[in-house]
Order: C-alpha cells, then sequence, then structure tokens
C-alpha cells in the first residue's frame, strides 16, 4: 500500500488531461532537473563500475587473449565450465571454501549469540560497557594486522599458545602450526572468530533490549532461575533477528573467504587453504589464464545469487521480512 | 519457600561471580595479544628470540620503531595512507550523501529504478577478472585515483544516509523549495548540516576501510612504489614472515643494525599500521555502534 503511495504520478490517471505521456514525463523531469543532474554522475558511475565489467563475462566462453578485439576472440563455448568442474584442483577449491566459511558462520553465529546472551545478564553497566568496548576493537584492525596478531601468537619460538601447552605438559616440542594442513581451517575459523565475535554481539544485544521485561517478570514468579530465563524468554525472543542474519549470510557462503586465507596461506597448507577467490587470483592475474579465472567467478557468482533467491524465499516463506 | 528463595540467589550469585570471570577471561584473550605485540616491538630483537615476553619488554629499544621508519618505502607508504584516507573519506562521503539525498526524493522520476541499480551491486559484481580489465581499459592502473574512484558510492552506506534524511522533516525541504531554493543548494545548506550524526558514522566506516584496505594496493598498484600503501607493506612483510622458513627481507632494515629480527620488525609494523585506529577507537566506538544500529534497523 505505501509502495503505490510512493508513486502516484506514475498512474495515467494523473497526467493532466490535454497532456501527452511524452510531454508530460518531459515537464517532469523539466521540473526536477536538478535532481536529474545530481543523479547523473552516479549512474554513469555504476553503468560504467559495476555494470560494465558484466561485459567481461564474454571471456570465459573465449580463448581470450590480449591484445585483440573482444569480438574477434576465438569462441570455445563452456569448454572452460568443462575444464573447472573436471579439475581437481577447482573441486578442492570449492570444498575449501564451503568448509572454511561453514566453520566461520557456524563459530561466528554460536560465539556471538553466547556472549551476547552473557554480555546482557551482566547487571553492572559499567563492566558490560567496558567488556563491549574491548571485544568490538579487532573488528576495526585489517585482517593484516590481525594475521601479524594470529603469526605472533602462534610462533614456535615465542607464542603464547606454544608457551602455554608446553609448560601445561600437553606436548613436548612447540608445533608449527603453519606448517600442518590440519590445523589450518581450525585457524582460519577461530581467527575469525576473534576478529568478528563482539561487532557480532551489537545486533543481538539491540534486540535482547526491546524484549519487554514483564516476560521476564513471568518467568521469574514462575519459579525460573537465569539460566531458564535466558533459554525460554531471550533466545526465543531474539528468534527472529537470528534466522534473519543465518539467511544473510547463506548467500555469502562462496564468499567469505579470501584475505584470512590468503594470507595465512603457504605451501605446505596450500591444498587445503586455497579457495575461490585465490584460485581466480592466481590463474587470472599471476598465470594470465583471463578465460579460466572468469569462468570460476561467473561460477562463484551465480551459486550466491541462487543461494540469496532461495534464501530469499525461505525468509518469505517463515514469515520474516524479505532481503531483496 | 523461604530455602528456595536462598537456594535461587545463592545459584545467582554463583552465576554472576562465573559469568564476571567468563568475560574477564575474554578481555584478556582480545586484549593480550596487542600488548604483547607492543612489548616485542619495544624489546631487542635477538633477545625476544629467547622467549618470555609477555606484556613487558626485558631489554627496552626503540631499535625496531627506527628501522621502521628510516625505511624509505615504509614512509612514502604511510604518506599514501593518510592521502588516500583523508582524500577518499572526504569525497565518497560527499558522493554517497549526495546520491542518498537524490534517491530519499520521493519525487524523484528514476527513484526505484536507480535504488535497484545500486542494491543489485550489493550482492553480484563481474568478478576479479572482468573488473582489473576494466580499470585497465579507463586507465587507473598505477594511478591514485583506483583507491577513490572504484569506490565512490557506498551501497550499504548510501542506505543508511537515505534512512536518516528520510527521517528528517519533509517541511523543512518543502519551505526552502518555496522559497526558490533549488535541490542542490537544499543537500548542501540543510541536508547536510542536519545530517551530521549519521555522516560521521559513516565517514569513519569509509575511514577505517580506507586505511585497512590492502587489495587494491597490491592489484592496481603494485608497479608503482610510490603508490603502495602501509598495510600493504605489511602484507609483503607478514607473509614472507609466515610462508615457511619464516626467512623475511629484513635486510632492508639491517643496515641500520643487527639487532631487529623479522618478529620484532613485524611488531613493530603492526603497531605502528593499527596504532591510529586504536589511539581513535575510544573515541569514535559509539559512533560506530549507532551506525551499525541504524543499518540494521533498514536491513
Amino acid at each position: 500500500m505505501a509502495k503505490k503511495e510512493l508513486q502516484p504520478s506514475l498512474k495515467t490517471s494523473h497526467i493532466p488531461a490535454g497532456t501527452s505521456w511524452i510531454g508530460y514525463n518531459l515537464s517532469r523531469m523539466k521540473s526536477q532537473r536538478q535532481l536529474m543532474w545530481m543523479s547523473f554522475p552516479f549512474i554513469a558511475f555504476i553503468a560504467i563500475f559495476a555494470y560494465g565489467p558484466l561485459w567481461g563475462w564474454l571471456m570465459a566462453f573465449q580463448n581470450y587473449r590480449p591484445g585483440i578485439g573482444f569480438m574477434e576472440q576465438d569462441w570455445v563455448g563452456v569448454d572452460h565450465f568443462r575444464t573447472l568442474f573436471t579439475d581437481p584442483t577447482f573441486l578442492r577449491v570449492i570444498r575449501n571454501t564451503l568448509a572454511m566459511s561453514l566453520i566461520s558462520l557456524f563459530l561466528g553465529f554460536v560465539g556471538s549469540i553466547g556472549l551476547a546472551l552473557l554480555l546482557n545478564e551482566l547487571r553492572m553497566i559499567l563492566f558490560k560497557r567496558v567488556v563491549q568496548t574491548v571485544s568490538y576493537l579487532p573488528h576495526f584492525l585489517s585482517w593484516i594486522i590481525v594475521t601479524g596478531i594470529v603469526a605472533n601468537v602462534l610462533s614456535t619460538e615465542t607464542g603464547i599458545v606454544n608457551v602455554l601447552l608446553t609448560k601445561l605438559g600437553l606436548i613436548d616440542a612447540p608445533i608449527n602450526f603453519f606448517a600442518e594442513p590440519k590445523y589450518f581451517w581450525g585457524i582460519v575459523g577461530l581467527s575469525s572468530m576473534w576478529k568478528e565475535i563482539g561487532w557480532g554481539t551489537i545486533i543481538y544485544l539491540a534486540a535482547m533490549a526491546s524484549i519487554n521485561p514483564s516476560l521476564y517478570e513471568a518467568a521469574s514468579i514462575d519459579g525460573a532461575g537465569r539460566f531458564r530465563k535466558m533459554f525460554n524468554v531471550t533466545l526465543p525472543s531474539i528468534k527472529p533477528t537470528i534466522i534473519i542474519l543465518l539467511i544473510i549470510n547463506v548467500g555469502n557462503v562462496l564468499n567469505a573467504g579470501f584475505e584470512i586465507q590468503y594470507l595465512l596461506g603457504n605451501g605446505l597448507v596450500q591444498d587445503v587453504s586455497e579457495t575461490i577467490d585465490i584460485f581466480v587470483l592466481k590463474y587470472g592475474i599471476n598465470l594470465g589464464n583471463y578465460s579460466l579465472a572468469t569462468a570460476a567467478g561467473i561460477f562463484k557468482s551465480v551459486v550466491s545469487l541462487v543461494l540469496i533467491f532461495i534464501a530469499n524465499g525461505i525468509a518469505k516463506s517463515l514469515g520474516e521480512e524479505r532481503l531483496i | 519457600m523461604k530455602r528456595f528463595r536462598r537456594r535461587r540467589s545463592l545459584g545467582d550469585s554463583i552465576f554472576s561471580i562465573m559469568n564476571g570471570i567468563f568475560m574477564l577471561l575474554v578481555m584478556v584473550v582480545t586484549l593480550y595479544p596487542f600488548l604483547n605485540t607492543i612489548a616485542v616491538s619495544f624489546n631487542n630483537g635477538l633477545d625476544t628470540i629467547r622467549g618470555g615476553i609477555y606484556l613487558w619488554p626485558r631489554e627496552w629499544t626503540l631499535q625496531n620503531y627506527v628501522s621502521v621508519f628510516q625505511n624509505p618505502n615504509l614512509t612514502q607508504a604511510a604518506f599514501v595512507s593518510v592521502a588516500r584516507t583523508v582524500v577518499g573519506t572526504v569525497v565518497q562521503l560527499f558522493c554517497t550523501a549526495m546520491l542518498a539525498y537524490v534517491l530519499s526524493r520521493k519525487e524523484y522520476m528514476f527513484n526505484k529504478l536507480v535504488t535497484t541499480l545500486f542494491v543489485v551491486t550489493m550482492y553480484f559484481s563481474g568478478g576479479l577478472i572482468p573488473g582489473y580489465m576494466l580499470i585497465k581499459q579507463v586507465g587507473l592502473l598505477n594511478s591514485f585515483w583506483v583507491y577513490i574512484i572504484p569506490g565512490l558510492i557506498g551501497v550499504f552506506n548510501m542506505i543508511v544516509i537515505r534512512t536518516y534524511i528520510q527521517g528528517l522533516s519533509e517541511g523543512l525541504i518543502e519551505s526552502a523549495k518555496m522559497d526558490g531554493a533549488g535541490d542542490f543548494r537544499i543537500f548542501m545548506r540543510i541536508v547536510l548540516p542536519l545530517s551530521k550524526p549519521v555522516l560521521a558514522t559513516v565517514a569513519l566506516f569509509i575511514a577505517v576501510g580506507q586505511w585497512n584496505s590492502w587489495f587494491d594496493s597490491m592489484l592496481y598498484t603494485a608497479g608503482n612504489r610510490n603508490l603502495t600503501t602501509l598495510q600493504y607493506e605489511l602484507m609483503k612483510l607478514l607473509s614472507s614472515a609466515t610462508s615457511q622458513g619464516g626467512t623475511v627481507n629484513v635486510d632492508s632494515y639491517k643496515n641500520v643494525t643487527n639487532m631487529v629480527t623479522p618478529v620484532s620488525i613485524r611488531a613493530a609494523i603492526t603497531v605502528v599500521t593499527a596504532m591510529p585506529i586504536v589511539l581513535l577507537y575510544p573515541f569514535l566506538q559509539k559512533y560506530f555502534v549507532t551506525g551499525l544500529t541504524i543499518g540494521g534497523v533498514k536491513e
């Protein structure tokens, strides 16, 4: 309803009698020419910088060689896609992307919701503020700095993790965490959690702040302790928020993973560290195989879009607000 | 009945204490790595390797920092980082706000079309390779402006500002129109000054993004030493440190002294790169949170 009210003038009935549709719209454009001028640069900008690159998708269907015009290239159809899906490297890259993305997603969700629940129970407001302020801090640091810190914490010589593990007698010799593939996904997941957990609590805490206090009072009268209240009042109340954030993140499943993997990865762990984005960078920019890399990029975009539509559909059927 | 109550309040206080201890633990886990990195950055590099540096340097030295600041690459990179942060924030904030104003006007004819065109790009893009080729074609490769122009509009930020502008009194704008002010004038004289809180929030988002960005530097300006950023220089150093063997190209720092090691140099650059954010953070934190809440409500 509100939507229709926004654009009443688009309806034919609003065109004054004796004016043509074209004439009417021209006069409208004239009356808002300043808005037109103000928006024109941005329309041009987005046409060039956001939609322009879509032409480049044609490269995925050619054997693109630089220096020749776009239309004079050899067309090869879906050959590059066929290569991709039979290439064990690419399949491994998809696996890595999904695995690390899901691990980070899970740890991030559980961590943020858990921390938000506990923060919500803190009664000393000042203490709560301090903890929050401290926990947001890593969000504002670049992945470069964070990976530097992670490298420092896990280093074999002086890293605190190795020092603690050795002093507790759990290990005999320091572990070189960056040399062993079996630790890589865990390192990525925990680093992401460390960086984003505090930031993730903001929305949950906002949702918790709007819970009706009488629900807690009623629960108290029924004899509920603090754990009971957390699980039977707080959690169900923020369920819509949790669901919507989960849905938003589904569309990003193939997106989550470039910087940290690129920065922490090395030759020894590349079987488990390379993600789709790194694959694209390596084949496209470093090896100059534009066509194959573009095909991989298209795959990622299309799958992400499909996931977003599915998520959107789920959101709709659950009666939540739609995303798009 | 009475007993029941007492037990509950006992459980209550145990819970509170455990919760408090857990929160202290969260703070330690978050802060320790920073403090340790700072301690290492002030400690003699060779001494650090012996281990045992936790929160306080054992052999104080400024050598690590002297090495960092005497490296001409790094001072140039710091200059570029500051420049792109300042210029980028001003230009992008202005452009994003202007588009937000246009799209907040209900009478604007292409409102729905333009909004959709921008929102779609939040979810969908041409990808790395086509994007790279475009940057190359429009001549932004190895140019300072590659840091500014491709990011002219932040769609999320635009939505945040638009939501705020829509909340301003319509009567204000209407009456300015009656007085003969055009849209651009209204934007500059009325909307911008009234939107200070949200603009501050978004400016901080943009500034942090600019300061932290390194990938564009690696991709688009790698051929030009005058245009690399601090983050990128740090990245080059770190990636050679975490990759096997841990040999860093510290040779360029060695000419100053042989007291520095990869670990100590890395710590010093990490501190230098993180410092602007860590120092400003306490003052900016409340704006960040407001910003996310504004955006979260709308999204």
